[in-house]
C-alpha cells in the first residue's frame, strides 16, 4: 500500500472518529479531573483565557444540536490539527 | 454530552512552576526540532502529520474506567514507535497547542506543564522503554507488539507521576502528596490499559501494511510478518 494512501485512509478515519464518534465518548470526567475532584483540588482550577473560545470545550457555541455542535469541533479540529502538522514535518523532513 | 477537560487547566500549579516547565518544555521542543530533522525521512513524514491528526481526533474519545471516571489516548508511545521519538514529541505538542488555544482544553498558562507530561516524558518514556524491552523480547512481531504493549501502557503512569513531581513543586491547594500521588497512580494505571490497546491495533494495522513506515521497526532486521 503506498505512503499516500495509509494517509487517506487515516484522515478519513480521523474525521470519522473526531466528527461522529466523539458524541459517544464518556462523559465522565477524565482521570486527573477526578482525581482532583477526589483530593480535593478541582476548586483551584481557573477558566482558560481562551474560554470564550467559539469552539471551547469541544462545541460550537450557541449551537443547540449536541451532535452537530460536537461534530464540528472535531471537524474543525482535525483539520487545524492538519494544516500545522502537515505544514511543520513538511519543513523539517530531511531533503 | 460534554467531551470532559483532558489537560492541566489554569491554577492547578503555580506561575512560576509552569513557567519553569514551559522552559523546560521549550528545550525539549527545540531539540525535538533538531532531532525530527535527522529522523525524519521524506517518505515517512506525512505519516508524521497524520500521527498529530490522529491522535487530536482519538483524544476526543474518552473511554469510561471504574469508579466514574474515564480516560483518554496521550499518544505519546503511539507517536514515539510510529514516526520516531522526536517527530512524536511535536506530534504531541501541536495536538496540545491546538486543544489549549482553540478548545480552551488545557489552560494556556499550563502549556508547558501538559507539553512536558505528555509530550516529553510520554513520549520520551515510552520511546526507551520500548527500546529495552525489545531487547528483552523476541525479535518477531509479537515480541514486537508485546514491548509496544507495556511501553504505552507505561507511558501511562508515568504521565501522571509526572503531573504528582509538578504538584509537589508547585501545586497551590494545600494537600499532602501522598494523597495526590496514589490517586494519580491509581488511575492512570487503569487508564494505561487503553492506552496500550489502542497504541498496539495501531501500530499492529500499519506494521501488517507497510511495516518499513513504522520507526520503531526499522532498526530491526529481521521479518516482522506473521
Amino acid at each position: 500500500m503506498s505512503t499516500k494512501r495509509i494517509v487517506q485512509i487515516g484522515l478519513v478515519l480521523s474525521l470519522f472518529v473526531a466528527a461522529f464518534v466523539s458524541f459517544y465518548a464518556s462523559a465522565n470526567p477524565d482521570g486527573l479531573e477526578f482525581v482532583a475532584e477526589q483530593v480535593g483540588f478541582l476548586n483551584t482550577a481557573k477558566d482558560s483565557a481562551t474560554g470564550s473560545s467559539p469552539l471551547a470545550d469541544y462545541g460550537l457555541t450557541g449551537l443547540e444540536n449536541e451532535r452537530l455542535s460536537v461534530g464540528i469541533a472535531g471537524i474543525v479540529g482535525v483539520l487545524l490539527t492538519a494544516v500545522i502538522s502537515f505544514g511543520l514535518f513538511t519543513l523539517i523532513k530531511k531533503r | 454530552m460534554k467531551i470532559p477537560t483532558l489537560h492541566i487547566p489554569d491554577g492547578f500549579i503555580s506561575a512560576p512552576v509552569s513557567l519553569l516547565f514551559l522552559v523546560i518544555s521549550g528545550f525539549f521542543v527545540f531539540l525535538a526540532l533538531r532531532g525530527a530533522k535527522k529522523q525524519l525521512d521524506e517518505k515517512v513524514a506525512p505519516l508524521a502529520g497524520l500521527a498529530a491528526v490522529f491522535i487530536f481526533a482519538m483524544q476526543m474519545i474518552n473511554f469510561p474506567v471504574a469508579a466514574g471516571t474515564s480516560g483518554h489516548l496521550i499518544g505519546g508511545a503511539l507517536a514515539a514507535i510510529l514516526i520516531g521519538p522526536w517527530a512524536g514529541v511535536l506530534a504531541v505538542t501541536v495536538v496540545l497547542i491546538v486543544q489549549a488555544l482553540v478548545f480552551a482544553d488545557g489552560g494556556l498558562t499550563a502549556i508547558g506543564l501538559n507539553v512536558f507530561i505528555m509530550s516529553v516524558l510520554a513520549t520520551l518514556g515510552a520511546w526507551y522503554l520500548f527500546r529495552l524491552f525489545q531487547k528483552i523480547f523476541p525479535k518477531n512481531r509479537i515480541g514486537f507488539l508485546t514491548a509496544t504493549a507495556i511501553a504505552s501502557y507505561l507511558s501511562v503512569p508515568i504521565s501522571a507521576l509526572g503531573f504528582t513531581f509538578q504538584f509537589a513543586l508547585g501545586g497551590t491547594a494545600a494537600i499532602t502528596l501522598d494523597k495526590v500521588l496514589i490517586a494519580m497512580v491509581g488511575v492512570h494505571s487503569v487508564i494505561g490499559i487503553g492506552e496500550a490497546i489502542i497504541t498496539v491495533l495501531t501500530i499492529s494495522a500499519v506494521l501488517s501494511v507497510r511495516k518499513d513506515l513504522v520507526f520503531g521497526a526499522s532498526k530491526l532486521k529481521v521479518s516482522l510478518v506473521r
